[in-house]
């Protein structure tokens, strides 16, 4: 397991990490609904190549924190530093466009088209032709066209899901919509990678196939990821860092061995020892 | 290479398309020149190419990218009004009846595209029964400023004015369109084998379009808008783009309906229309290109095959449309439908 160290601002990365600037830092982050806070002072720094987790019980703010870093909520308080630029005033598209992509809880696919065509949906960033290329058939449109088909069929390979991409998404099998919501994710060229939820649903040589899929995710792409999960198996051999969140605050940092010996932990999930 | 070469399902569907239309218009021509078809269908050829581009441009909004719709004949009266002053105007220059109609089509869709563009603006920003009030609104708006235009064409040009007719026309110059009474001595220069080429042009227009980048993030915003978000789409532009390129389209197809008459008045394309072009839609399919023109084809002959019921003829009329759609929903119908179907046996190894 790799070793978490200290940086400046008081936060933890992975040692291999520490020569790069981090990818994502959010300072103080925090947003009210009315007189709710659903997540309150969040800091959070993540190294360029790590894989952290972000857990906590259910209600306790990780899905807010994933809307609140893709600005489908703006946040009420902090910033958030990607790569070091402020993503302040941006929406949604702006910031995948920046450099960070998702997935969903609840799967959302575009479930009346082919997966091939999810996957190159996803690649609106750097395909340029336009409208006019598009309908006249120009050779802007083959070349680009042909692009993507063979980045689309090698992303689909990630998971060996090549021979299913004439089918309509909408039909796929629950844990292979998941599988394609992270290629088409990854078709956006992302450098932070969040992932809600990946395993859920999975039966255990699902996860187990899907431990093996995110780290070949990081090594082949170099990209950070962070994910939310309840399988704590999953939590706890892949994450190099974790975050634990609780009643919209973090409650624990560090390395899963460190957390999961943390008292403040072990009480959120557990619930409080009766004194005698 | 391999996908170019490559028939998928949707490519193979598209050609069938083409060779139905060219296949219809084959034997429409031979029918005609053989004096077997009757006067009455004749005269409706051009109506049913007209209806078969509004029911497609309809399908790009309504199936394509998914937002109801109820103010597209409002575009197709832009497109009317429009292409018939462009080819009176140019009446004088330009010798080729094809030629002249097909310049008026340009200068309908191109206006139509703008009014598209603008009404787009505001409307696009609402979602689902909010935006189809608002779309019917504006399509009563754009009937209710043609019933007070006047333009008037002399030696110095166009004069336009709104609610009289205080155009001041030079001697020698003439009224296109006199407010309540519409368009007047239009130059019947619509034929058969332009509105075909017309109805190919668009089907090329929205099978392209549908295919490309473009499409793809049109159809997404449709299946999934946060998640189109979150991959980088524009959803705003997209939503723009199809909702032009449908009034445009429409516009087109006014121009063309328009130039088949010598009169026209701004009420022929009013709620209605709209909604009989939307039933066009419904019935064929959302999404379903070849299900919008022979939806189109048969609602448009349907009334005039009825003129034996005379008073009864709406009746009857409606009673085809609810039993044909309660058919095309019904399940033992469908499934028989798709025995009918080739490539049914590899669809189900693929599942399983």
């Amino acid at each position: 397991m790799a070793k978490l160290v200290s940086i400046p601002s008081n936060s933890l990365i992975p040692e291999r990490d520490i020569d790069k600037s981090p990818i994502l830092e959010c300072v103080n982050l925090g947003i009210q609904f009315g007189g709710l806070k659903a997540v309150d002072d969040f800091n959070l720094t993540i190294g360029r190549t790590e894989i952290a987790g972000l857990i906590g019980p259910n209600g306790a703010g990780k899905t807010t924190v994933f809307n609140l870093l893709t600005k489908v909520y703006q946040p009420t308080s902090g910033t958030i530093l990607l790569d070091g630029k402020d993503t302040h005033g941006m929406n949604t598209m702006q910031v995948n466009k920046a450099g960070i992509a998702r997935t969903f809880q609840n799967i959302r696919l575009f479930d009346a088209m082919s997966v091939e065509d999810n996957v190159k949906t996803g690649m609106e960033n750097e395909m340029t032709y336009g409208m006019w290329h598009g309908i006249f058939r120009t050779p802007k449109y083959w070349r680009q066209e042909k692009v993507a088909h063979e980045r689309a069929m090698e992303l689909l390979s990630i998971f060996n899901m090549e021979d299913m991409a004439d089918m309509k998404a909408g039909s796929l099998p629950y844990g292979a919509q998941r599988r394609l919501e992270i290629v088409r994710a990854l078709a956006t060229n992302p450098a932070l990678l969040l992932l809600d939820e990946p395993a859920a649903g999975m039966n255990p040589s699902e996860t187990a196939e899907l431990m093996e899929n995110i780290r070949k995710i990081r090594d082949t792409f170099q990209i950070a990821i962070l994910l939310i999960e309840h399988d704590m198996n999953l939590v706890m051999n892949i994450c190099e860092g974790l975050c634990v969140l609780n009643f919209g605050r973090v409650i624990a940092k560090g390395t899963p061995e460190d957390v999961q010996a943390n008292p403040a932990v072990i009480e959120a999930y557990l619930g409080k020892k009766k004194e005698a | 290479m391999k996908n170019r070469i490559r028939w998928n399902k949707t490519t193979r569907n598209n050609y069938i398309t083409y060779a139905v239309v060219l296949l219809a218009f084959v034997v429409m021509q031979i029918l005609s020149s053989g004096g077997i078809l009757s006067s009455t269908l004749k005269g409706m050829l051009v109506p049913i190419c007209a209806y078969v581009v509004m029911a497609i441009s309809l399908n790009l909004t309504v199936g394509v990218l998914g937002e109801l719709s109820l103010g597209h004949a409002g575009f197709m009266s832009v497109g009317a009004f429009t292409g018939v002053t462009a080819v009176i105007a140019l009446r004088p220059y330009v010798s080729s009846a094809p030629v002249l109609l097909i310049v008026g089509m340009v200068v309908g869709a191109f206006f139509a595209a703008v009014i598209g563009f603008l009404i787009g603006i505001p409307v696009l920003r609402l979602k689902g029964d909010y935006l189809a009030i608002v779309t019917l609104a504006f399509g009563e708006i754009i009937k209710g400023i043609f019933n007070n235009l006047y333009v008037g064409l002399d030696k110095t040009g166009l004069h336009v004015s709104l609610l009289s007719d205080k155009t001041d026309l030079a001697e020698g110059g003439k009224l296109v369109i006199s407010g309540p009474m519409g368009l007047g001595s239009i130059p019947k220069v619509a034929t058969f084998p332009v509105g075909v080429l017309l109805v190919i042009v668009a089907l090329i227009i929205i099978f392209h379009l549908v295919n490309s980048r473009s499409g793809r993030a049109i159809m997404a915003v449709r299946d999934n808008r946060i998640a189109a978000e979150s991959i980088g789409v524009n959803v705003t532009k997209y939503k723009l783009m199809a909702f032009t390129v449908s009034a445009a389209l429409a516009g087109a197809a006014g121009t063309l309906f328009a130039t088949n008459y010598t009169t026209l008045v701004a009420n022929k394309f009013d709620f209605n229309a709209s909604i009989l072009i939307l039933v066009f839609v419904v019935l064929g399919g959302l999404g379903n290109m070849l299900g919008s023109i022979l939806a189109a084809t048969a609602l448009t002959i349907l009334p005039e095959a009825l003129r034996e019921f005379s008073d009864y003829r709406m009746l009857v009329y409606a009673i085809v449309l609810i039993l044909v759609m309660l058919a095309t929903n019904n399940d033992t119908f469908k499934s028989f439908l798709s025995r009918l179907k080739p490539g049914r046996k590899q669809k189900k190894k693929e599942v399983g």
